[in-house]
């Protein structure tokens, strides 16, 4: 039998295959700290795909997908698994939603969002590279200049 | 959409477009008919930043259709100079008036306006973003000097890659099947994403160094300045200044229905002998800003 390296749960949701430098971005996106049941949290584990990912599982939680599919700027390639007395009975995928609210900065300067206190709007205009277009300033931000509101 | 508010030039679609020039030139044709049309109503016009010339022309509009005007000219004589927010000062504003005109250098503003206020807005420009009624006008003029809009060949020239107007005219003449010409300096050509924008519609468009080479084939030509601070290096700027500079001599075997067109201000990049040219249409450009407006605003109030 496979060893487990944290232990299992008997129902909740299990995140898996986050990429270990966004362990703590998807952390923050989903507010777990706001959370008031068991949390298990893994960072730099082993992975064939990764390198080096993350895995979250949180017990008696389940978030909505939409909530999920915020993580999906950061961890395009996580796995979702709804455990029900200790066995998977779904997996899902995260999907890039149609549009963003807040999770990221504009990264242009001049933009508003970067000025007063205004949430960022974003549609998402490719889904494959993600890239966003500001809803405010019009301009667009790409993959590699994601930084955290 | 909260209310009415026109921000960008893809809040209006081809419908909008010609409704607004449809108004404008029955502004234009009845002088006088409609000096009573915004009677009882207040124009708020915010003008964080000074911009003599937008403001103006928004003021003539608001005055000829019988409207009243309260505003400020710059932000120095506003509370903004106290560290008021825009969301503080258009939500004040917008109880005391019935509609917004905006100007701000911070991109985006203008549509976190329209999201506050309790009245619809008007942008008249925010920062490098969006200045629609520009746009607006300048179909109203291209249709007007050549009485229709489709299959028309537009040759634009200097600042291709900073100059927000030219980038708001691509996309708004995008309905009407036309070609363009883009002639500027290499640092300053147009981003590949307007040109990836054109391709994707279809629409015919060369890149040129020299205007001679397109003069002839143009029906507008459509200039913008060249700014020294754009350049990364000076040198660069001395070397392309005069080759952007439009003389009455370059308008020799031009076709007889051409018209060049200018956003204004302009400092030299055409020439002052341009200007008796009756091939010269900016000044009128500037005066159909009036009637446009007109249009727009009456339009968004929906008094017409």
């Amino acid at each position: 039998m496979k060893e487990l390296k944290v232990s299992a749960i008997k129902q909740g949701t299990v995140i898996d295959h986050i990429p270990a430098q966004s362990l703590f971005k998807v952390i923050s996106i989903l507010e777990l700290q706001k959370m008031d049941t068991q949390i298990t949290i893994g960072y730099n584990f082993e992975s064939k795909k990764l390198g080096q990912k993350g895995i979250i599982k949180l017990a008696d939680k389940f978030p909505s997908q939409k909530d999920l599919n915020k993580i999906a700027l950061f961890a395009p390639e996580a796995k979702i698994n709804i455990i029900r007395n200790y066995k998977v009975v779904e997996k899902d995928l995260v999907q890039v939603p149609d549009t963003i609210e807040g999770i990221v900065k504009c990264m242009n300067p001049k933009c508003i969002t970067n000025h007063e206190s205004v949430k960022t709007k974003f549609t998402v205009i490719e889904k494959k590279k993600v890239t966003l277009k500001c809803k405010y300033c019009e301009k667009i931000t790409d993959q590699e200049h994601f930084e955290m509101k | 959409m909260k209310n009415k508010s026109l921000i960008s030039i893809h809040d209006y679609s081809k419908k909008n477009y010609l409704r607004i020039m449809d108004l404008a030139e029955e502004f234009e044709k009845n002088p006088g008919k409609y000096g009573r049309l915004l009677s009882g109503k207040v124009i708020a016009t915010l003008f964080f930043e000074p911009s003599t010339r937008t403001r103006l022309s928004f003021e003539s509009a608001v005055q000829r259709l019988g409207g009243k005007i309260i505003g400020f000219t710059d932000a120095g004589t506003s509370s903004v100079s106290k560290g008021e927010t825009v969301k503080d000062t258009i939500k004040t504003v917008s109880q005391y008036s019935d509609l917004i005109v905006m100007r701000h250098p911070i991109e985006g503003s203008a549509r976190w306006a329209s999201e506050i206020s309790d009245v619809p807005i008007v942008n008249a420009g925010d920062g490098a973003n969006q200045h629609p009624t520009q746009c607006l006008l300048d179909l109203y003029t291209i249709r007007q000097t050549q009485e229709k809009l489709d299959n028309l060949t537009i040759t634009m020239v200097g600042d291709l890659k900073y100059g927000r107007t030219v980038h708001s005219l691509i996309q708004a003449m995008s309905y009407f099947s036309p070609t363009f010409h883009f002639v500027s300096p290499q640092e300053l050509k147009m981003p590949d994403e307007y040109k990836i924008f054109l391709k994707e519609k279809n629409i015919m468009f060369e890149e040129h160094k020299d205007l001679n080479e397109v003069m002839k084939k143009s029906d507008i030509v459509y200039v913008t300045r060249v700014q020294k601070e754009r350049f990364s290096d000076p040198i660069e700027y001395e070397k392309v200044k005069n080759a952007f500079v439009l003389k009455n001599i370059m308008l020799e075997g031009s076709k007889k229905n051409l018209k060049i067109l200018h956003p204004l201000p302009r400092v030299n990049e055409i020439d002052q002998d341009v200007d008796s040219n009756q091939k010269a249409y900016y000044f009128k450009q500037a005066h159909n800003g009036v009637f446009t407006r007109m249009a727009i605003i009456s339009s968004i109030l929906g008094l017409k």
